[in-house]
């Protein structure tokens, strides 16, 4: 399971620090490291384009986990480049840029768009399984998620647009419904499609605010 | 009689139905709803008015029919799960029940990937199953989805869609089953073209005995160009246009003609399939087609009940 990343456009990157002359970069040895999208190789990378844009970078520093609380330590210990900076651009999830925001005074931009958590399907190929949407249907759907995989996030699907195993909205994304048939099927369970899913529960799952549980 | 609307009453007296779609206008003409009203009223036993299909901005599903309504018409509203969530949809079908609109179409509806505000962010807080359980459960308890109470009546008649030609087939008359379940009353489904597979569809409807339990209309999509033929085949989710249709409009003179025949060979047979109570013709954009496609098929005139 990664945070799946991807750069944003070096425009938008660069339009926040328009009025900055000192940038400091971050970097995350951990997901980003891994989609190569802030890596210590792209770290370097967008520390030459800012220098080519005429900003000082006062320093960089790739942590290893940026999302962890052993953040702050590596803040603390580059405090002083940190300080001389006008601005940090953090190359990492937005995990890593919400823990850095946290523990760092000055404005805080994000160089990445977190896409989805993802899993590796293939190499090379991350796919979106889950939305952790709160309440957890797998045990009717034969472990396929029909929230994320379906783009209507229907619970009794397939609909009407199935054809051929594909999904209406591209040829190149399976029906996650036809999929959860075939498994059903296998496992000689198809009647479970014959019961009606009843209306969800999403409060659960966005609209409620900030999500928050605590472990004793 | 559930609602007791003009559809519900054709369909009831076992006759033969026949209603057609409306697309409103992508503005705010009255008078283009109001002109289809006038030119399909005497030839259909009520007209579908669609909500926003393909995704495409139109004119509101609700204010159609109440235009459609004021001409005398018997309005099918329709409505897809894309663009409202529970409250909005309970709040439409109140304000549907209050003007005398009883027949609700449920749907999921086209995702907004093909429609022209692709970056639109859906609902789909229900789907259209839920949508069928939801106006059951407001006509006969006359509750909320939340369990509070409604004041006043809420007759309705309620429809839902099915796609004989989508996959996996098997699976295709056990949704029909379910939406039954959930409280359909008529079935509007797919545009047939394929009527081998159509018929085997039946087939199997009528070995589950759910002829009996819902009124089944066979969908009909006239085409007016081969090109029309190409696109439908090729790119519209949901249909299926057989290659024979395709070449059959490529090599006609008159395509247009020639397209209305297809229509009516279909109906023709339609006709003859045991469990088919009606047909539903969805001419978008030919509206002008309509009467004379149910002339021919020796559909008029219609029952005045
Ligand atoms: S239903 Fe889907 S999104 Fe929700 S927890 Fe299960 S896998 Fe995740
Ligand atoms: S085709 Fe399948 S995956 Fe696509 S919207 Fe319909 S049920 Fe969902």
């Amino acid at each position: 399971m990664k945070t799946i990343t991807e750069q944003k456009p070096l425009e938008e990157v660069m339009q926040p620090l328009e009025k900055c002359e000192r940038v400091y970069l971050i970097g995350c040895g951990t997901c980003a490291t891994l989609l190569h999208t802030g890596g210590k190789s792209e770290v370097l990378e967008m520390k030459d384009k800012l220098e080519e844009a005429g900003k000082k970078v006062t320093g960089w520093m790739v942590i290893p986990t940026a999302c962890d609380e052993l953040t702050r330590e590596a803040l603390r210990e580059n405090a002083k480049d940190i300080e001389a900076a006008d601005a940090v651009l953090v190359m990492t999830c937005a995990f890593g840029v919400q823990t850095v925001t946290l523990y760092i005074d000055k404005p805080v931009y994000p160089a990445l768009n977190t896409l989805f958590i993802g899993k590796e399907e293939s190499p090379g190929c991350f796919t979106e399984v889950c939305m952790q949407c709160g309440n957890c249907v797998l045990v009717q759907t034969a472990g396929i998620c029909p929230l994320v995989r379906c783009p209507k996030s229907l619970l009794n699907g397939p609909c009407g647009g199935s054809e051929g195993g594909k999904c209406e909205i591209s040829p190149d994304t399976d029906c996650a419904w036809q999929k959860i048939y075939d498994r059903l099927e296998a496992l000689g369970q198809l009647d479970k499609l014959e019961e009606i899913q009843p209306l969800r529960d999403w409060s659960t799952t966005y609209g409620g605010g900030p999500r928050k549980i605590i472990i004793s | 009689m559930k609602a007791g609307t003009n559809l519900e009453k054709v369909l009831e007296s076992g006759m033969f139905a026949v209603t057609a779609e409306a697309g409103p206008p992508k503005g705010t003409g009255a008078a283009v709803i109001q002109r289809k009203g006038e030119l399909l009223r005497y030839c259909c036993d009520a007209i579908n008015v669609t909500d926003n299909q393909t995704a495409i901005v139109r004119m509101s599903s609700l204010a159609s029919c109440v235009l459609l309504k004021q001409g005398g018409v018997d309005p099918v509203l329709q409505i897809v799960c894309r663009d409202r969530n529970r409250l909005a949809i309970q709040s439409d079908v109140l304000g549907a029940a209050a003007v005398g609109i009883g027949n609700i179409l449920c749907l999921s509806g086209d995702h907004q990937k093909f429609g022209n505000h692709p970056n639109t962010k859906n609902v789909f807080d229900i789907d259209s199953i839920h949508l069928i359980q939801t106006l059951k459960m407001m006509r006969d308890e006359k509750k909320f989805l939340c369990g509070e109470d409604i004041s006043g009546e809420v007759p309705l008649f309620i429809g839902a869609a099915a796609n004989p030609y989508a996959d996996p087939f098997e699976f295709r008359v056990v949704r029909l089953a379910k939406k039954v379940k959930a409280g359909a009353d008529f079935i509007q489904t797919q545009a047939v073209y394929d009527m081998d597979k159509f018929a085997k569809w039946m087939e199997m409807i009528t070995d589950r005995g759910l002829e009996k339990q819902v009124h089944i209309l066979a969908g009909v999509i006239p085409i007016k160009s081969a090109g029309m033929a190409r696109y439908m085949r090729d790119y519209v989710p949901g249909v299926s246009v057989p290659d024979e249709v395709v070449t059959r409009m490529e090599e006609a003179k008159n395509p247009k003609e020639e397209g209305a025949r297809i229509v009516i060979d279909i109906i023709e047979q339609l006709k003859e399939i045991p469990g088919v109570h009606g047909i539903h013709i969805m001419a978008v954009g030919w509206e002008d087609i309509v009467p004379e496609i149910v002339e021919k098929a020796g559909l008029l005139p219609r029952p005045v009940l």
